[in-house]
């Protein structure tokens, strides 16, 4: 009860007991799985191979998949993988684990930041203690990490999701944007170069309306309702985040709006194949997540054993990728963004 | 404090009839006035954009997109109206939502009633959990539901890990009962009006109704007089899982996708549309009638504020000063209701 008097005695002891209950359901509740890394060696060790990875939230089947592709890469080389990471994708909520990872002495870090400049202290307190750390999807600011791997630039994605949807509306008219959290840096510099894009190439496209969905499934689904609703005219969205397609698709999909709004954008096969196969979406693009993890991975042992510095020029081997040199900002390129339809969707499975 | 369904007093019309009496008393209740405003917001909405209203979508969204949020905020007026509050529903949401999911993957050709009876059992079992916590420790509510909503997260976050539940998990016939409707009315919204009516009659005219308020109007003379305190308690905590258990389901029918972090938020939601509704927020006073309106109120508003222009990040200004404005009302109202008591007394003697 919000204002009862406790009472004395026994339902004081009750009292206790049931915060102690509270606490360690709290406490079993939202611990990390990932607590068992190794605490032995210490960091800037040339043959502590081990990496943690730390997404931008749990639960997330994006970097599930990423992560899974850094797991395989590490077994390959003998080193010793751990993921850990908040339940919510909030600028701050990474501070903790970074510390944590910096304590326990781990090799090297895998970031993809939920802000760029919330966790930049914490990173560098890592960096001073010799831990190598590298940003993967979702880069931070360039003093706070060793070498950012990135998914495809942001001119490549940009181009692809344009030329998509302008394909599928036959070149012209009314176009808006469903984004992820409005101050997701990824997000932000597609849709900038995306408008940029769009307006040189085809001038017969206009983007009315950007909304952001914050990458909840329920946010996303009524953003698009609402996008329908105040844009009568719009024949085409482009979600740049897997969340805000998904559900954009679901509510088209029932909608008087299905087959006559295109959706387009980037996300994961599994989460599209209802929608693809039933033709609410015709086609998305997206590189592999798996690819990602697998070559960031890569990137950290050779940080870690000093075959590389981050500089631009140097090269490194990747494993089943083959080998990568890393580009202007120590920025190292996956490829292009890869179009899925519904010719080739069934291959897939992520 | 008094209940506003108890409250009209001796001036009621001079017309006799049954019907101006409960003329009189509609114009006067609490509730009318969140109902107007929810009018109001629909036909400036309307004028600025017919298909709000005029198109099937928008017909159907305006009467779909409540009735889950109307099924947690009726749960969530009853645990406030015994002067209690229950900040685990969206968490227990998120739980049943993912139950769902599994139980569609796990026992493949499970039939849908079992799914139904199997979230609200275990919304209920849930809200058993935070009913005992409060009954019986004699801890307040607040800190309770607040341990659980994390606790509850925290097990979903375990459960759920990375796993999403996507829409090719569940059959064809679930999702549809998400957006299906019969006679152009939503069954999502059938199904919460169905509640609100029988959660309505229950407090309204039964004793163990009325005693939810008298406990949550003066908890100690409600324990003096010999009501069974700890016995309501639970059934305001069960009902509350219970309805979030069910809002769980349908949560899953209609978005189609489920991962750990379902409903997240939601807490908030509820608690704002009953106190919107004139749920107050010590307890003992409002209807589930007034929540289920305040959580109307609160989702029209977040889908017309796009349509009539109204930048994102003000969006969530505005619904912040619908929750003060309404607690301030509130406030004003109850001054001013205990006043003419006063002098009612004063004019008797």
């Amino acid at each position: 009860m919000l204002f009862h008097n406790l009472g004395k005695g026994k339902a004081r002891a009750g009292a206790v007991a049931a915060i102690a209950v509270t606490v360690a359901l709290i406490a079993t509740g939202c611990a990390s799985d990932g607590d068992s890394g190794s605490t032995d060696s210490a960091g800037g060790d040339s043959s502590n191979l081990s990496i943690t990875f730390l997404p931008k939230n749990l639960g997330n089947p994006y970097f599930d998949t990423s992560d899974k592709g850094g797991e395989k890469a590490i077994e390959s080389f003998g080193g010793t993988y751990q993921e850990v990471g908040p339940a919510e994708a909030s600028p701050d909520a990474q501070v903790s684990y970074i510390n944590t990872a910096t304590t326990q002495g781990v090799g090297a870090l895998v970031v993809s930041a939920n802000d760029p400049t919330a966790i930049c202290d914490a990173l560098n307190e890592a960096r001073d203690a010799g831990v190598k750390v590298v940003t993967f999807d979702s880069d931070t600011d360039a003093d706070c990490r060793d070498i950012f791997i990135n998914q495809a630039d942001a001119e490549g994605i940009a181009k692809v999701q344009v030329d998509l949807i302008a394909d599928q509306i036959g070149g012209s008219g009314e176009v808006a944007i469903l984004s992820a959290s409005a101050n997701a840096t990824n997000q932000n510099a597609w849709i900038e170069q995306m408008k940029t894009y769009a307006a040189s190439e085809y001038p017969d496209i206009t983007i009315v309306d950007t909304v952001y969905g914050d990458d909840d499934d329920q946010t996303s689904f009524d953003k698009t309702a609402a996008l329908l609703q105040s844009h009568p005219d719009l024949k085409g969205i482009i979600s740049p985040t897997t969340v805000g397609i998904a559900a954009a698709a679901r509510y088209l999909q029932t909608s008087e709006y299905k087959g006559k709004v295109a959706l387009t954008g980037l996300g994961t096969p599994n989460q599209m194949r209802d929608y693809v196969e039933d033709g609410t979406v015709t086609s998305f693009a997206l590189w592999n997540p798996a690819d990602l993890g697998y070559l960031a991975a890569f990137a950290a042992k050779a940080l870690i054993e000093g075959t590389i510095t981050g500089a631009e020029g140097d090269t490194f081997d990747a494993g089943d990728l083959g080998e990568y040199t890393v580009g202007a900002d120590n920025t190292v390129l996956l490829g292009d963004p890869f179009v899925f339809d519904k010719d080739n969707i069934g291959d897939f499975d992520f | 404090m008094t209940t506003l369904t108890q409250t009209s007093p001796p001036q009621t019309p001079r017309s006799g009839s049954a019907v101006g009496r409960a003329l009189g008393h509609f114009i006067r209740a609490r509730e009318t006035g969140i109902l107007l405003a929810v009018l109001l917001v629909i036909v400036v909405t309307t004028v600025k954009n017919p298909s709000f209203v005029f198109s099937s979508d928008g017909w159907r969204d305006l009467l779909l997109t409540p009735s889950i949020l109307v099924l947690v905020a009726v749960g969530q007026a009853m645990v406030i109206i015994t002067r209690s509050v229950d900040l685990s529903v969206g968490s227990v949401l998120g739980l049943t939502a993912y139950l769902t999911g599994r139980l569609f993957i796990d026992i493949p050709g499970i039939p849908m009633i079992v799914v139904f009876l199997a979230g609200i059992v275990f919304g209920g079992l849930l809200g058993l959990i935070n009913g005992a916590l409060v009954a019986f420790a004699k801890v307040p509510a607040l800190v309770i539901t607040l341990g659980t909503l994390y606790a509850y997260r925290g097990i979903n976050v375990v459960w759920a890990g990375s796993n999403r539940i996507n829409a090719s998990d569940m059959p064809k016939d679930f999702l549809a009962l998400g957006t299906g409707q019969f006679l152009s009315i939503p069954l999502l919204t059938i199904i919460a009006l169905v509640v609100l009516i029988a959660a309505g009659w229950y407090m309204k005219n039964t004793r163990g109704g009325r005693e939810f308020y008298a406990i949550g109007s003066d908890p100690a003379a409600a324990g003096l007089y010999g009501l069974r305190v700890v016995r309501r308690l639970l059934i305001a905590f069960v009902a509350s899982g219970a309805l979030a258990g069910l809002a769980g389901v349908l949560y899953a029918a209609r978005y189609g996708t489920v991962n750990s972090q379902a409903g997240s938020g939601w807490e908030l939601d509820a608690v704002g549309a009953a106190v919107i509704g004139g749920v107050a927020i010590f307890g003992g006073s409002g209807t589930v009638w007034g929540a289920a309106i305040g959580a109307v109120l609160l989702l029209t508003i977040n889908r017309a504020l796009p349509i009539l222009g109204v930048p994102d990040f003000w969006q969530r200004a505005v619904v912040g000063a619908l929750i003060i404005g309404a607690i301030v009302l509130d406030r004003v109202l109850s001054l001013r209701q205990s006043k003419r008591l006063l002098e009612a007394r004063e004019d008797s003697k």
